[in-house]
């Protein structure tokens, strides 16, 4: 029976992995070492400043364990949404790092680099097509002036480009932002097996281990598909897979449970069945792709809309506990006040209160018993100077500020470090975030063969 | 009577994508969920209730037999790491769900 087995080291590039764990794939034939490297998780700024999430040195070592199987066994390596956000600056970072390993270790690589970033213009010309939607109701629609504050824009390339570098026997692929699954689902698809299956498990290796028990991110995974199935294992003895660890995964971080959208696809769920084949194998079965009607790719922007500045204190007093929030806002009209000459509209001022409702602000439904919070404040404003000059002048009014009833007139906050002002650099937001029809490919793929010098040939 | 986290196997939050944030509860057994689910404790009008949010701004909220899960899908607020978010992941927001109570007595 025809059986193509891919493995996952862990669930991000960098995020590091037992090599043991990874190795003991190897005791059988593997025709693919892929790596998702990529996340909106942590917010925008990755993807506006052009920097990763992890740190140079981590991916390196992950990459060396990774190459030092692939390249000699002739197994295909794939990173998915290369440094973070998969936009330029990330994809020639990685490159740069895989680069200095062929240097190292004397390799000879054929790498195909599949880019994911697009053009201000080439997004409005598209706007004005109407070929653009926002992708969940609370995203507004995207207006040019918005595609004109966002330098930084990619979007979530599907299987097909990756497929056809699969088609040229290149060693490594790095892939600009790819919706997660697609680098693994590129696998199953290119050895001719059914894409539903390939997807499905593909969703469920993005992650590394963390559809085992325990299950970590930090930890590698096998995944085989067979022709009407698919089935996952750990590769650490110390995890297992289960039937509901497994199905539980498939629930991860998507919208809807059973129907997962992705480029130019759905992917239905709703029948799927997860048997446990033998112990911590897990066999998943009638997992479907359905074409959509029209290609759709999701896009991603980043814009950067402020700078901030900010202080975190610690407040004891019990006098000032009972009236924080109408102390903060009186200490705002106070700073509002002595700067009359600065439209309210250039500036924000945030209050976070750890202990007390930091989390789930006005929403937070536990009554308040501590006897000390964390204050977090920050001043979000048009430059950095200007949040800088109203986060002093806030932090020494709150300072000294004497509400009604205050005893301890020295002092209203508690520093934990000098200086207290912190100064963050610029703050972005999200503001592409939207689908974009297409008609053909539109993901351009960079041959390269790598020489041991670390050169290109 | 039982508390929701006493009877789940995971009670989680997470970002699905910068806009919105999803609850899953997933159990371990079929007792329980078919308990819960028998119940009619989850619904859009008890997680607004929960979250003091409107119906509408509930996306999902769908069981799912195989996996012996809910999940609920929410719009955010303020979209994840922009000004005057609160929880960048979306990790901890799944606290309000803990204590609801499940079945009868």
């Amino acid at each position: 029976m025809k059986s193509i087995r891919i493995v996952s080291p862990c669930g991000m590039l960098g995020y590091g992995f037992p090599k043991e764990s990874f190795d003991r794939a190897f005791m059988q034939e593997i025709h693919g070492i892929v790596v998702d490297a990529g996340s909106t998780d942590a917010g925008p700024h990755k993807l506006g400043a052009g920097v990763s999430i992890v740190s140079k040195r981590a991916v390196k070592k992950d990459l060396e364990i990774m190459m030092g199987k692939g390249i000699p066994n002739k197994i295909p390596i794939i990173i998915g949404s290369a440094g973070g956000a998969g936009a330029k600056p990330h994809v020639e970072n990685t490159l740069a790092i895989i680069n200095e390993i062929i240097e190292e270790r004397k390799y000879k690589v054929k790498l195909a680099v599949i880019w994911a970033d697009f053009t201000q213009q080439e997004i409005i010309k598209a706007k004005q097509k109407g070929k653009i939607k926002p992708l969940s109701e609370n995203i507004p629609p995207l207006s040019e002036e918005a595609i004109n504050e966002t330098p930084s824009i990619v979007a979530q390339m599907g299987h097909e480009p990756i497929v056809e570098a699969l088609n040229e026997g290149v060693d490594i692929i790095i892939c600009g932002r790819a919706y997660d699954p697609s680098p693994f689902a590129a696998i199953g698809i290119h050895s001719g097996m059914d894409a539903g299956l390939s997807y499905h498990l593909g969703k469920i290796l993005e992650c590394g281990a963390l559809c085992a028990e325990p299950g970590t991110t930090k930890d590698s995974i096998l995944g085989t598909i067979y022709e009407n199935s698919f089935t996952v294992e750990s590769l650490n003895p110390k995890r297992n897979c289960t039937t509901t660890s497994v199905a539980a995964h498939t629930f991860y971080e998507k919208e809807h449970p059973y129907y997962l959208h992705g480029p130019g696809f759905a992917l239905d769920l709703s029948e799927c069945r997860f048997i446990e084949e033998a112990p911590g194998i897990i066999k998943v079965e009638n997992s479907k792709y359905k074409p959509a009607p029209t290609h759709m790719i999701k896009l991603e922007g980043a814009r950067k809309i402020a700078y901030r500045t900010f202080v975190i204190a610690g407040i004891r007093d019990p006098l000032l506990l009972e009236k924080v929030e109408e102390v903060e806002k009186e200490v705002l009209a106070q700073v509002e006040s002595y700067y009359p000459e600065i439209p309210k509209s250039d500036y924000k001022i945030h209050f976070y209160h750890y202990g007390k409702d930091a989390v789930l602000g006005k929403n937070e439904p536990a009554t308040f018993n501590n006897h000390e919070i964390g204050v977090l404040f920050e001043v979000i404003a048009k430059s950095q100077e200007l949040a800088s000059s109203l986060c002093a002048t806030l932090r020494s009014t709150y300072l000294h500020y004497g509400y009604e009833g205050r005893k301890s007139t020295a002092g209203n906050l508690a520093f934990p470090f000098a200086p207290s002002d912190v100064e963050f650099g610029p703050v972005y937001e999200f503001s592409i975030y939207h689908l974009m029809e297409v008609d053909k490919n539109p993901f351009r793929i960079e041959y390269m063969e790598v020489g041991c010098d670390g050169k290109v040939i | 009577m039982a508390k929701l986290y006493e009877l789940a196997k995971v009670l989680r939050s997470k970002n699905s994508g910068p806009f919105e944030v999803t609850l899953d509860i997933l159990f371990d057994n079929q007792a329980s969920y078919e308990e819960l689910k028998a119940s009619n404790t989850i619904t859009k009008e008890t997680i607004a209730r929960a979250y003091n949010i409107k119906t509408s701004d509930i996306h999902h909220l769908v069981f799912f037999d195989p996996a012996l899960g809910i999940k609920i899908t929410m719009a955010r607020e303020v979209s994840s790491g922009s000004a005057g978010d609160r929880d960048v992941y979306g990790a901890q927001q799944h606290a309000p769900l803990m204590n609801i109570e499940v079945g009868g007595e």
